[in-house]
């Protein structure tokens, strides 16, 4: 038993760290640095995109760029992003300790963090993939895709899909079972509601992904015929499993941020959530229903009236539960006594941004306007929306509103509002004139485009906004460089917010609460829904750190690079794979 | 999703459970006598199976008895082998995978004309 | 053990969680099995392969290992080392045989011509089997770890939940095989009428 104390120093202890909160600090640095190298890689399609008939990228290298930015942002920025806050936030959200399975937890990390790295490895080892996130069939079939770049495709996002259902699962069973006694289901802060939404989202999406994935190697490596027409396969195969995988991806992205504003909102307008029931219900009604629309992305294959129809009428059901959830926060921010600070411009940028690129996508549930717009920029435009608009914004509303919490330092609000009115004047100059674009015509994935069709001026000013895009996020680093080198001096709750990670001080001492608190109402901070803590010290068990996890992970890694490389690295692998889990199942705990 | 049913219980039933935690958690069991009489049932049920499969007259209507006789050995595991029929506050977290697993089953048969 | 908010065990949460993740994985084989069916353009087909009554007594024998899995958890719960380390054991070896009966198979296959990249059935077979023996064999060696832990001694009733959660895992991969059993072996049957 260990009381208390501080955490030790060192790259060591960061290494072996089993803690929600550091694991938390480490998602949020990885993320944040892919964040940039997508960022960046946007911002060389922009510039190839920027005159007609340009030259700076080659189709080739452009296939790569737009494949990799679609990549990165969704699986190595968005989401771990958003794992960065379940790690740190929920477990104080619930009045926990740590998550469930801490050195779980430290293995999901590594994960992620070597199937990123792997997959953006293939770079500078022979080209990166270049058939687009979605990676359809028989594009990717060795005919079609020699190289190595769609190998490393199936392998890193192997790796990082199973950090992705590992994390997914331990959320799951910490939120359900470490909850402090009176926080019931209804008395949880919205976040941790949508995380519970989005780990279930998380596990049941990606295992049909790994089977395609698995499919397509078996295609690639012996000669199998998934996807080869020729042998009497069905490419369209590939794209059923992709996006039964890939539309619930699509909430996987938005609800952790929906989740952010949603307890942002209230603490900055002094009012409890409006409606609280709805946004949980209605937050399980879009991940539920988000498992019965995929084909929605596959109109233009010819489904048939009746399938279309029936994906059609499912995907405008979806917009109910979000335009409801739409109208609480709007109803939340009513009346209420409204504190402009960057979290809240943040997320009052969401629910507006969000309501342009929803509002696209109901056009594109109509079988028939889809058929108009699909594959051109009109459906760029609108994930963009939902996306930038609406998950990175999210992202950022919780940066500044969390950051005080982890490191007891406050970003600068002016800046903060720099940064705001930039990234959201960059994002509609960016996205906007893509809507005009796409109906002109324009098609995606296309590496340029010849004078004359109406295109130039669209895609300038989208290059343009992605330079202003660009200079809010230097404006953000800035203001991260800057703070943490300011004196830490957060107050336990310097927003007045309502829920329990702002009961206890920041940044929060490693064993998190002193007493287990006890919760009586869905505010307690608001309503003294505290209760009283017991007389006397409470024991509580610090797990030790563990390098099991990063062994087992690295196992894992040469097993992947070996299926590049030949079978005794992949033996190798699987060797220290099993060391691993051995040392880990017989390493005391505590 | 267990959790939630549990959940959404009043507040004062809820504290009553975690704080009751494992004094209030008997478990029921089933008999080892009853385990094996379930793995005899299990037993007789797969030789009906394949004693169906190999029935002419019934070719018609085998795809429909099959999934009912396999079922049955599926409740049977579930329930007893696995708990479900005690474990009440998880079934939840595999009943609901388990229906969108199906739907989409069920789903990709149908748009693939199986059922035309 | 640690305080729950459900009385549950975390470990037991955590294995019913991840089932819920594998139902989807299974799925994904199972429409994709179904999706393929009678769709290879080269033979040997199916109907020419399968054989019922060698797999039907090689699922008699997972199915029993269900029941030795059981009797194997109740013996560890009821502290007798003695029937924990035996059904252990035989839950293993049964696990084995399935295991032996699908080399078999397979083999058996192979020589017939059936190759994995030969025709559609071959890659749907192969893998949704072969995804399903992985399982078995991933519970093989979990099975043997805990018996040589109950060898020393080590698995006593404290140690119920680690033994409920490996039984957890094995039943569901049994499920699993029922599941394929039909739809794989018997069902095809159906096709063509």
């Amino acid at each position: 038993m260990t009381t208390g104390g501080t955490y030790a120093g060192g790259i060591w202890s960061w290494i072996t760290t089993v803690d929600h909160k550091r694991i938390g600090i480490l998602y949020f640095v990885s993320s944040l640095v892919f964040f940039l190298v997508g960022g960046i890689e946007a911002m060389f399609i922009r510039l190839q995109l920027a005159t007609p008939e340009n030259t700076v990228l080659s189709a080739q290298a452009y296939n790569q760029l737009f494949t990799m930015h679609g990549v990165t942002m969704l699986l190595f920025a968005v989401m771990p992003m958003s794992a960065a806050f379940f790690n740190f936030i929920v477990p104080l959200q619930i009045g926990a300790r740590d998550v469930a399975f801490p050195r779980l937890n430290a293995f999901s990390y590594w994960l992620f963090l070597f199937g990123a790295l792997f997959l953006n490895s293939s770079f500078f080892l022979g080209g990166a993939p270049d058939v687009g996130w979605f990676a359809y069939a028989n594009l990717t079939s060795s005919q079609f895709s020699p190289g190595h770049g769609v190998d490393f495709y199936i392998l890193g996002l192997a790796l990082a899909g199973a950090g992705s259902i590992v994390a997914a699962l331990n959320f799951i069973v910490t939120i359900i079972n470490l909850r402090a006694p009176g926080m019931t289901f209804m008395r949880l802060p919205l976040f941790t509601w949508m995380t519970f939404v989005v780990s279930f989202l998380i596990i049941l999406a990606f295992p049909p992904f790994t089977i395609s994935t698995v499919f397509l190697l078996f295609d690639r490596m012996f000669g199998t015929l998934f996807f080869e027409p020729a042998g009497g396969g069905d490419p369209r195969l590939w794209q059923h499993l992709f996006w039964i995988f890939g539309h619930p991806e699509v909430y996987i992205l938005i609800l952790p941020a929906f989740g952010i504003i949603s307890d942002v909102i209230p603490t900055f307008s002094r009012k409890p959530l409006f409606g609280y029931p709805v946004v949980v219900y209605s937050g399980v009604l879009i991940a539920f229903l988000g498992f019965g629309v995929w084909a929605h992305h596959m109109f233009a294959v010819g489904l048939g009236p009746v399938a279309t129809s029936a994906f059609s009428g499912l995907t405008m059901l979806i917009a109910i539960p979000t335009g409801v959830k739409i109208f609480n926060w709007i109803a939340t921010m009513w009346g209420g006594a409204l504190r402009f600070r960057s979290a809240m411009l943040f997320s009052i940028g969401l629910v507006a941004m969000f309501v342009i690129g929803g509002l696209s996508g109901v056009m594109h549930s109509s079988a028939p306007a889809d058929l108009q717009q699909t594959d051109t920029y009109f459906v760029v435009a609108h994930f963009h929306y939902v996306l930038f608009g609406g998950s990175i914004l999210g992202l950022f509303a919780g940066v500044y509103y969390w950051f005080p919490k982890v490191t007891g330092r406050f970003l600068n609000e002016r800046l903060g509002a720099v940064h705001f009115w930039l990234m959201f004047l960059g994002l509609n100059l960016t996205f906007f004139p893509m809507h005009f674009a796409g109906l002109h015509g324009q098609p995606r994935r296309t590496f340029t485009y010849p004078a004359g069709l109406g295109f130039e001026g669209f895609n300038m000013v989208s290059t343009v906004g992605a330079v202003v895009t660009f200079l809010a996020v230097l404006v953000f680093l800035v203001n991260l460089v800057r703070s943490l080198r300011t004196a830490p001096t957060a107050e336990a709750n310097p927003w007045e917010a309502s829920t329990l990670e702002w009961s206890i001080s920041s940044p929060p001492p490693p064993h998190n609460f002193d007493h287990t608190p006890e919760v009586t109402s869905r505010d307690p901070l608001w309503h003294d829904g505290i209760a009283p803590p017991p007389p006397g010290e409470e024991e509580f068990h610090m797990p030790n750190p563990s390098f099991w996890p990063l062994v087992v992970a690295g196992g894992l890694l040469l097993v992947m690079a070996g299926a590049l490389v030949g079978l005794p690295l992949v033996l190798l692998g699987v060797a220290v794979t099993l060391v691993g889990i051995y040392g880990w199942s017989f390493e005391p705990i505590h | 999703m267990a959790g939630e049913t549990h959940g959404v219980g009043s507040g004062g039933s809820e504290a009553a459970l975690t704080h009751g935690g494992h004094e209030a958690h008997v478990e029921p069991h089933a008999s080892n006598r009853t385990y094996i009489a379930i793995a005899l049932v299990l037993g007789v049920i797969t030789a009906l199976e394949v004693m169906v499969f190999y029935v002419e007259a019934l070719a018609r209507v085998l795809v429909p008895i099959l999934l009912v006789m396999s079922a049955a050995k599926f409740v049977l595991v579930v329930g007893f082998y696995m708990h479900l029929k005690y474990d009440t506050n998880l079934r939840g977290l595999f009943f609901g995978p388990l229906a969108i697993a199906t739907a989409i089953i069920v789903a990709m048969m149908a748009l693939y004309g199986y059922f035309l | 053990m640690e305080r729950t908010s459900t009385g549950v065990p975390n470990e037991k949460m955590l294995m019913w969680t991840f089932i819920g993740s594998e139902c989807m994985l299974f799925a994904s084989l199972i429409a994709t099995f179904l999706v393929y069916r009678d769709q290879s353009i080269v033979g040997p087909y199916e109907e020419e392969l399968l054989n019922i009554p060698f797999i039907t007594v090689t699922t008699f024998v997972l199915l029993m290992s269900s029941l030795m899995m059981v009797l194997a958890l109740s013996a560890v719960q009821r502290g007798d080392p003695r029937g924990s380390r035996l059904f252990l054991l035989l839950t293993a070896i049964l696990g084995l045989i399935f295991l032996g009966g699908q080399f078999y198979e397979f083999n058996h296959f192979v020589h017939e011509g059936l190759g994995l990249s030969r025709n559609l059935f071959a890659g749907t077979f192969y893998l949704t089997t072969g995804f399903h023996g992985a399982h078995v064999a991933v519970g093989v060696i979990w099975l043997l770890t805990l018996w040589t832990l109950a060898l020393r001694g080590r698995l006593g009733p404290e140690k119920a939940v680690t033994v409920e959660v490996a039984g957890l895992y094995w039943h569901f991969v049994d499920v699993v095989w029922i599941v394929l059993f039909t739809v794989i072996y018997l069902m095809s049957g159906a096709t063509g009428a």
